[in-house]
């Protein structure tokens, strides 16, 4: 059995800074394999809100005591902290959402209700998430655009061949996923930009499966908006991030209305503040926007490089460990590939997998993993996926085996 | 073996879920019932007819699913054909009792029935149970024709 042979990063010390690690599941030590649904949280960052709770909670940008201001530095500090870690040329590309779903949201409502007319083409891939197939469904359907989708291959990536034909004059926006979560193909997503933007598309990269995995400089891959999720980098639920290039920001009109985005209210008419501002209506959650820089800070004293190299390997181990058991289908590439690794077993359904494992402490998760077209892609109704962040060792994927291994004995 | 895994999968379940009974098309149904399980993806094809009275006269099914819900549709197929539409609407009603509350007793008429008493210590498994009885409910309501049921209210 190969080791992971990696960089000088310390993996099992890092475990001890996750203190969720050290929770027993039915009477086993626990084994999470399920961070593409949601990472563990290190103790930096449940540190970090307590702290803004204790020594710092107020509303942000309208009190002009104390509390507010250390508050509001705080918030847009995190801003910073965010637009620093993408590649972004400025703060101000940076709108906090609720997670990748509202971040998507916000541009098939706010960016699609101003560009988007009957007959224009909003051009998918089959192996999107549903947060990035039924928001522009719903534009279509207001709209009277079109859906366009890039096939999927059988290797599990997508079919380049085919995108010159898609990409035609009419396809105002393509958006795709960085790295799939079922799947876990690694998308060429500069290589894709590039495509859009010849035939003058904009593009739009869902991140949330490589936000916390990878480098991601949004300015070398030249891409228009992209959407993650704090809750599975490390940070809070409830916070994440739509990137947008600046020119483009300051184009689409407001999405919510309410306080903290308008500049003056009169009865019938309101003006409204520039970007990122005029997108965050109401009380944001700035609690979360301080967790995700403290996510932000803990990934960056790791390194992504480092993070990627020993997630991928740990990916790519399970992925030929798996191919031991009888009757096992793996999905995805088989080299370069995400963090995690999806399968089906003759011997037993996903559910009754994943409630087996459960009672061993090993938390996977088993179903259609929101991917319900790529599902019926591969001829299947779900798959169960066990999936990785650097604080899983390659003695979980071992034991991961041996398992199911016992689940196939009690099955058959 | 963990005990909790032998409760749940009694060697009755993974008897009929590697071997379901009544599994097939039924040519002259009365009523086609389509079940879908929105949470995992499974679906289950239910076909009923009737008998002068109302009866279910024959039931047979079809479609894929987890261990829980096919032995489910087996046992249930197995327990109500021949069952007239009072002794359906009763059994409903004790099996949803079986594996969804914990101070029940299993009532004696439900028969093989009672081995998926195990479900209830496993709430995210009631919809797989549940799905072939939300089909058979479906079928007593729509007494001709075809229909579609979800675990997920719509």
């Amino acid at each position: 059995m190969h080791k992971i042979a990696s960089t000088s990063v310390d993996w099992s010390a890092l475990r001890e800074d996750f203190p969720i690690l050290r929770e027993q599941a039915h009477g086993h030590p626990l084994i999470y394999f399920d961070s593409a649904a949601t990472s563990q949280k290190p103790r930096a960052v449940i540190d970090a809100l307590r702290n803004f709770y204790e020594h710092e909670n107020a509303n942000v940008h309208r009190g002009l005591h104390m509390l507010s201001s250390r508050a509001t530095e705080a918030y847009e500090k995190a801003r910073q902290r965010v637009a620093d870690y993408i590649g972004a040329a400025s703060a101000d590309e940076i709108v906090f959402t609720r997670g990748t779903t509202e971040s998507i949201n916000l541009v098939a409502q706010a960016w699609g209700g101003k560009f988007i007319r009957e007959g224009d083409v909003i051009l998918l891939t089959v192996m999107e998430h549903h947060s990035n197939l039924v928001p522009w469904q719903l534009l279509a359907e207001r709209t009277g655009a079109r859906l366009r989708f890039v096939p999927v291959r059988n290797d599990g990536t997508l079919d380049l061949e085919q995108i010159s034909s898609l990409l035609t004059p009419e396809v105002k926006l393509f958006a795709f996923t960085h790295i799939s979560n079922s799947l876990g193909t690694i998308n060429p997503v500069a290589e894709l930009c590039e495509k859009a933007h010849a035939v003058g598309a904009l593009t739009l990269i869902d991140a949330a499966q490589s936000a916390g995995h990878l480098p991601i400089d949004v300015r070398e891959w030249g891409c228009d908006f992209l959407a993650f999720s704090g809750h599975k980098m490390c940070g809070p639920t409830g916070i994440g991030v739509l990137y947008g290039r600046a020119e483009i920001l300051d184009s689409i009109p407001p999405w919510h209305g309410g306080g903290e985005m308008i500049v003056s209210v009169a009865l019938e008419k309101s003006a409204f503040k520039k970007a990122p501002h005029r997108f965050e209506a109401g009380t944001p959650n700035i609690a979360g926007a301080i967790g995700l820089a403290a996510a932000i800070d803990y990934i960056e004293q790791i390194g992504r490089p480092a993070i990627f190299e020993h997630d991928s390997q740990l990916a790519r181990y399970a992925a030929q460990r798996l191919t031991e058991l009888p009757g096992t289908r793996v999905f995805g590439p088989k080299e370069e590939r995400g963090a995690l690794a999806g399968f089906v077993m003759d011997a037993a359904h996903p559910h009754d997998l994943t409630t087996f494992a459960d009672q061993y402490g090993l938390a996977m998760r088993g179903g259609h993993h929101c991917n319900q077209p790529l599902m019926r892609r591969f001829g299947v109704s779900g798959t169960t996926r066990a999936s990785f962040y650097f604080y899983n060792t390659t003695e979980e994927i071992d034991r991961m085996i041996e398992i199911l291994h016992a689940a196939v004995r009690f099955f058959s | 073996m963990i005990p909790e895994i032998e409760e749940l999968y009694q060697e009755v379940i993974l008897d009929h879920s590697r071997r379901p009974r009544n599994f097939g098309e039924l040519p002259d149904a009365a009523v086609r019932v389509h079940g879908d399980n929105p949470a995992c993806g499974d679906e289950i094809h239910l076909a009923v007819k009737f008998d002068a009275d109302g009866g279910l006269e024959d039931i047979k099914f079809t479609g894929r699913g987890c261990a829980i819900s096919q032995a489910s549709a087996s046992l249930m197929t197995m327990k109500l054909k021949g069952k007239i539409r009072a002794e359906v609407v009763e059994m409903l009603r004790a099996f949803h009792d079986l594996v969804t509350d914990e101070t029940s007793e299993a009532p004696k008429n439900l028969g093989d029935l009672r081995v998926m008493s195990g479900v209830r210590r496993f709430p995210q498994r009631v919809k797989c149970a549940m799905l072939p009885w939300r089909a058979v409910e479906q079928a007593l309501e729509q007494r001709a024709g075809e229909a579609t049921v979800s675990t997920e209210p719509a």
